[in-house]
C-alpha cells in the first residue's frame, strides 16, 4: 500500500498550488500536480477594447508581467498588420531582457536557495525542514548573504524596467506599437550604470554560488528526470524581423527539433475545472468556462499538448534548442540553465543598449482593425507564451492564454499522460517522509508560477 | 505531522506579521521587496517578524497552514493581517484555496475570515484586496470581493496595481511606531492617497494650455490619449517608482490608468480613452485661461462636458469625500462595494 503525502500550499512559486505524491519503497509511484485558485482573465478580456488586453493581462503575473504585455502587443500588431519601429523593438527586449533577469534572480535565490540552504532562526526561513541540507556552514552563510545582495540586484531590474516604461511590476510603457520612453542620453547612462551591477554580480556571484551547489547536490543532476521533449516559442525579436530570434523557437520531441506549427496546441480539460464541450481543443476555438464542482478534476491548469506530447519549456529548453547546453535534463540542469541564461540575456541587453537610435521613433500609431485575429508567441521566463485573439466591432471577442506553467505544471491530459512536472517527480527518492524536501526542489526547478498557470 | 525547528528568539520582539496571499500576481508582495530604505531585509531583521509569507517562507504544505493555525493561539490580537488578492465566494470559496488543513482545502475565504477575526490589525494591499480590482471587473467569474466586504474589523485600503513599494512600507511604519494612520472614506491612508495625480501632475501646465499627445510616447498632457490622473487619488507623479523614485507611468508618456482608484478597471476602461464624465477637482483657471481652454477644448473636440466642468468649476463635494469617479464606474463597483463606506 502506498503512502500519500499532500503539500498544499507550495510556497516560493508564486501563488498558492499543490502536490501529491504516492510513495512505495522510498520512491515516488504517483503524482498529481494542482493550482488551486482561479481569476478568469480570459472571460474578464471578453468585450473590451483590444488595447486594454496589454495592461490586463500583465496582471495575470507580478513576476513575469513584461512577458504578457509583450505577447499582448505581439498578439495585437499581428492582428493589426503592424511592426514597432526599430528602436521600439529594441526598447522591448531591453524592458523584458530586465523583468527576465528580475525573475531569473527572484527565482535562484529567493524561491530556490531555501531549498538547498538553510535560512537564520526567524521567519520567513522558520519554520522550515531540518534535514537534507549539506553547505559547509562557511558556504551556507556565504550564500545567505548572497541572498540579501541578490534582494538589491532583483530589485535594480525593475528600476530599470521603470526607467524604459514608468514602473514595475506591471509596466506601463511596452505597448502595441512598440514603446513610449525615447532612448535619451540620461535615460540610457543609467540603465547601463545599473546593466553593468547586474552583470558584474551574474558573473562574480551568481555563476559560483551555482557551482557550490552543483557540485555539494550533485545527485540532482539524477533526480527530477524525464525526456528532453521540449517547446519554445523564441526569445527576444530581431528589431528588422518579428519572426527570428535571439533564443530561437523550436519543438524537439524524440530528438527531433522541428519548427514550431502552432496548429498543433490542444488543450486537454479532463483532469480540469472546466465544462469540457468538446475534446480538447486549439486555443483559437477553446473555451473557458469554470466548474470548480466537476468530478474528477483536480487542477485550474489546462492540459496543453503538443502534437498530443507533454512538453517542457523553460531556460533549459531554450538553450537546448538553441544548441549551447545539452548536457542532461534535470533538477540541476534546470537550475544551471537558469543561471546561465541569465548571463546571456545580460550580454545581449548590452549589444541592443548599443543599437538604439536616439532621436528615431519608439511607437508607431496604429488603426484598430474592427475584425480580425491575432497571435502572440514569445518566449516567458519559464517557457513558450502563446496569446490568442480575435477581435470582432472592434472589441475583443475572443482571448485565450497559454503559459509556460500551464505547459510545465500541466495535470493528466485526456488520455492519462501526465504533465512535464509529474513525470519528473516520479521515480525521486524520499528519504523522510517527514520532511520531503526532494518535492519542492524537483518541483521548483522549473519555477513554477502558479499564477500564470491558471490565470 | 512535520517536525519544525523552532523559530526565532529575538533580542528586541517585532511586530509579528501573517502575509496571506489570496486571488493575486503576487505584484505587491514583489513590489514591496523592490522598496530601497528600508529595504526588506532590514525589515525581517529590525521591524517585523514575518511568520508567514506566503511568497518567500521556507515551509510549506502542513508546516506553513500549520504557522496560521499557531498565529491564532499564540497572538491573538496581537499580529498584523495582510491580505493580498481578492477573496472569491463562489463553490463556497473554493476559487481561492491558500492551502490545505487536516486533508481539507482551506479557502482564502475561511483564512481570512478567521485569521481576521483575531488580527490587531487588517491592510489589504493592492486594488484587488482593497477594491476588488481587475479579477473582480466584469463579469467577475469567481465572485471576488474585496477584503472588507468579508470582515467586520476595520481594514486599511493600501490600494495600487501593484501598490508603491512606500506605500506599504509607510503604512507598516506608521503603524507599528505611531498606530493607525489617518484614513479616508475608502480606508485608504491619507499620507498617500489624498491629492489627485492631475493636481500633482508635472504635466499639468500643458492640460491647462491644451497642449495633448495625440498618441503614447509623446511629451505632453496624455488627456486625450486616456490618463486618468484627474479621477485619480495618489502621489504617484511626487513619489514615483519603484523603489529609487525613478518614472511614474506619465512620465513614462504613457496614461495613469487609475490602478489605485476603486473602480479600476472597470470604471478606468478604455485604458486609452479619455474621460467621458469627470470631474475636475481643484481646477483653477483664470478668466483668460478659461477662454484659451474652452475655444482650445473644443476645437480639439475634447468635448462639451469637459468644457463645462472647468467653466463651471464643478468642485468637488466628491473631492471632500476623498473619492471622485466616473458615474459608469461607481455603478460597476456598487454592489461589490457595499459594505465599504459603511463601517467607518
Ligand atoms: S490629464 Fe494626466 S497627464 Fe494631463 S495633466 Fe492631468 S495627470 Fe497629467
Amino acid at each position: 500500500m502506498p503512502s500519500k503525502i499532500t503539500l498544499g500550499p507550495i510556497t516560493r512559486a508564486q501563488n498558492s498550488c499543490s502536490v501529491e505524491v504516492s510513495i512505495e519503497n522510498g520512491a515516488v509511484v504517483d503524482a498529481r500536480c494542482g493550482v488551486d485558485f482561479f481569476r478568469g482573465f480570459e472571460l474578464i478580456l471578453k468585450g473590451r477594447d483590444p488595447r486594454d488586453a496589454g495592461y490586463l493581462s500583465q496582471r495575470i503575473c507580478g513576476i513575469c508581467s513584461a512577458a504578457h504585455g509583450t505577447a499582448a502587443a505581439m498578439a495585437l500588431e499581428d492582428a493589426a498588420q503592424i511592426r514597432p519601429p526599430r528602436n521600439g523593438a529594441l526598447l522591448r527586449n531591453l524592458i523584458l531582457g530586465a523583468d527576465f533577469m528580475q525573475d531569473h534572480f527572484r527565482h535562484f535565490y529567493i524561491y530556490g536557495l531555501p531549498d538547498y540552504v538553510e535560512g537564520p532562526d526567524m521567519g520567513p526561513f522558520a519554520p522550515g525542514y531540518t534535514k537534507g541540507f549539506r553547505l559547509s556552514k562557511k558556504k551556507n552563510d556565504l550564500l545567505m548573504k548572497h541572498y540579501q545582495q541578490a534582494l538589491d540586484i532583483a530589485r535594480l531590474n525593475h528600476e530599470m524596467v521603470t526607467l524604459l516604461a514608468g514602473k514595475a511590476p506591471h509596466n506601463q510603457g511596452l505597448l502595441a506599437g512598440g514603446c513610449t520612453v525615447p532612448p535619451a542620453a540620461d535615460i540610457l547612462a543609467d540603465f547601463q550604470s545599473k546593466l553593468k551591477k547586474v552583470r558584474a554580480f551574474i558573473k562574480d556571484v551568481m555563476m559560483t554560488d551555482m557551482m557550490i551547489l552543483a557540485e555539494t547536490y550533485s545527485d540532482y543532476y539524477h533526480i527530477g528526470t524525464r525526456a528532453a521533449d521540449f517547446l519554445e516559442f523564441g526569445l527576444f525579436t530581431h528589431p528588422e524581423n518579428n519572426q527570428k530570434r535571439y533564443f530561437p523557437s523550436g519543438a524537439l520531441i524524440h530528438g527531433q527539433n522541428k519548427e514550431v506549427n502552432s496548429n498543433l496546441i490542444a488543450e486537454h480539460l479532463r483532469n480540469s475545472w472546466y465544462d469540457e464541450e468538446a475534446g480538447a481543443q486549439h486555443p483559437a476555438q477553446g473555451k473557458t468556462i469554470p466548474n470548480r464542482e466537476k468530478s474528477g478534476a483536480y487542477s485550474w491548469v489546462k492540459a496543453p499538448r503538443y502534437d498530443g506530447k507533454s512538453v517542457e519549456g523553460g531556460p533549459l529548453a531554450r538553450l537546448w534548442i538553441k544548441g549551447d547546453y545539452q548536457r542532461g535534463v534535470s533538477v540541476m540542469d534546470r537550475n544551471m540553465a537558469r543561471v546561465l541564461e541569465t548571463e546571456k540575456i545580460a550580454d545581449l541587453m548590452v549589444q541592443w543598449l548599443a543599437e538604439l537610435e536616439p532621436g528615431k521613433p519608439v511607437f508607431k500609431s496604429f488603426k484598430m482593425p474592427s475584425k480580425a485575429e491575432g497571435i502572440g508567441l514569445t518566449g516567458a521566463m519559464r517557457g513558450p507564451l502563446g496569446h490568442w485573439l480575435k477581435i470582432e466591432k472592434g472589441r475583443i471577442a475572443h482571448y485565450q492564454i497559454i503559459t509556460p506553467t500551464a505547459w510545465n505544471f500541466s495535470p493528466r491530459d485526456a488520455s492519462g499522460q501526465l504533465g512535464p512536472v509529474e513525470e519528473a517527480l516520479i521515480g525521486t527518492t524520499i528519504e523522510d517522509e517527514k520532511e520531503p524536501v526532494e518535492i519542492g526542489r524537483v518541483i521548483r526547478s522549473f519555477d513554477i508560477c502558479s499564477a500564470c498557470a491558471s490565470h | 505531522m512535520f517536525k519544525v525547528k523552532k523559530a526565532g528568539k529575538q533580542s528586541r520582539p517585532k511586530s509579528p506579521l501573517l502575509w496571506l496571499g489570496t486571488n493575486t500576481c503576487g505584484g505587491d508582495a514583489l513590489s514591496f521587496m523592490n522598496s530601497l530604505d528600508p529595504g526588506y531585509w532590514d525589515v525581517l531583521t529590525d521591524l517585523i517578524d514575518f511568520r508567514y509569507f506566503y511568497l518567500n517562507m521556507t515551509a510549506e504544505g502542513d508546516m506553513a497552514t500549520g504557522i496560521l493555525d499557531d498565529a491564532m493561539v499564540r497572538w491573538p490580537g496581537k499580529y498584523i493581517l495582510v491580505v493580498e488578492g481578492t477573496v472569491p465566494v463562489k463553490s463556497n470559496g473554493l476559487y481561492s484555496v491558500v492551502g490545505w488543513r487536516n486533508g481539507e482545502p482551506l479557502t482564502a475565504l475561511q483564512a481570512v475570515q478567521e485569521l481576521g477575526a483575531k488580527a490587531r490589525h487588517v491592510i489589504a494591499v493592492g486594488t484587488c484586496a482593497s477594491f476588488g480590482g481587475p479579477f473582480a471587473a466584469s463579469p467577475n467569474p469567481t465572485g471576488s470581493l474585496p477584503v472588507q466586504s468579508v470582515l467586520d474589523n476595520r481594514v486599511i485600503n493600501v490600494p495600487g496595481c501593484p501598490v508603491n513599494p512606500d506605500w506599504m512600507m509607510g503604512t507598516l511604519v506608521h503603524l507599528i511606531r505611531f498606530g493607525e494612520p489617518k484614513l479616508d472614506s475608502f480606508g485608504r491612508p491619507l499620507l498617500f492617497y489624498k491629492e489627485t495625480i492631475h493636481n500633482q501632475c508635472q504635466r499639468r501646465h500643458y492640460f491647462d494650455n491644451s497642449i495633448f499627445a495625440k498618441q503614447p510616447g509623446e511629451p505632453w498632457c496624455l488627456y486625450k490619449v486616456g490618463c486618468k490622473g484627474p479621477d485619480t487619488f495618489a502621489d504617484c507623479p511626487n513619489r514615483q517608482w519603484s523603489g529609487e523614485h525613478l518614472s511614474w507611468p506619465v512620465k513614462a508618456n504613457a496614461p495613469c490608468i487609475g490602478c489605485v482608484n476603486p473602480e479600476f478597471p472597470d470604471g478606468n476602461a478604455p485604458f486609452f480613452e479619455h474621460l467621458s464624465d469627470v470631474y475636475l477637482p481643484g481646477t483653477r483657471v483664470t478668466a483668460n485661461r478659461v477662454g484659451a481652454i474652452t475655444a482650445a477644448a473644443t476645437a480639439l473636440g475634447i468635448g462639451a462636458h469637459l468644457t463645462g466642468t472647468i467653466l463651471t468649476g464643478r468642485l468637488a463635494s466628491t473631492y471632500k469625500k476623498g473619492f471622485s469617479g466616473t458615474k459608469k464606474g461607481l455603478k460597476t463597483i456598487g454592489k461589490l462595494m457595499q459594505g465599504l463606506g459603511k463601517k467607518r
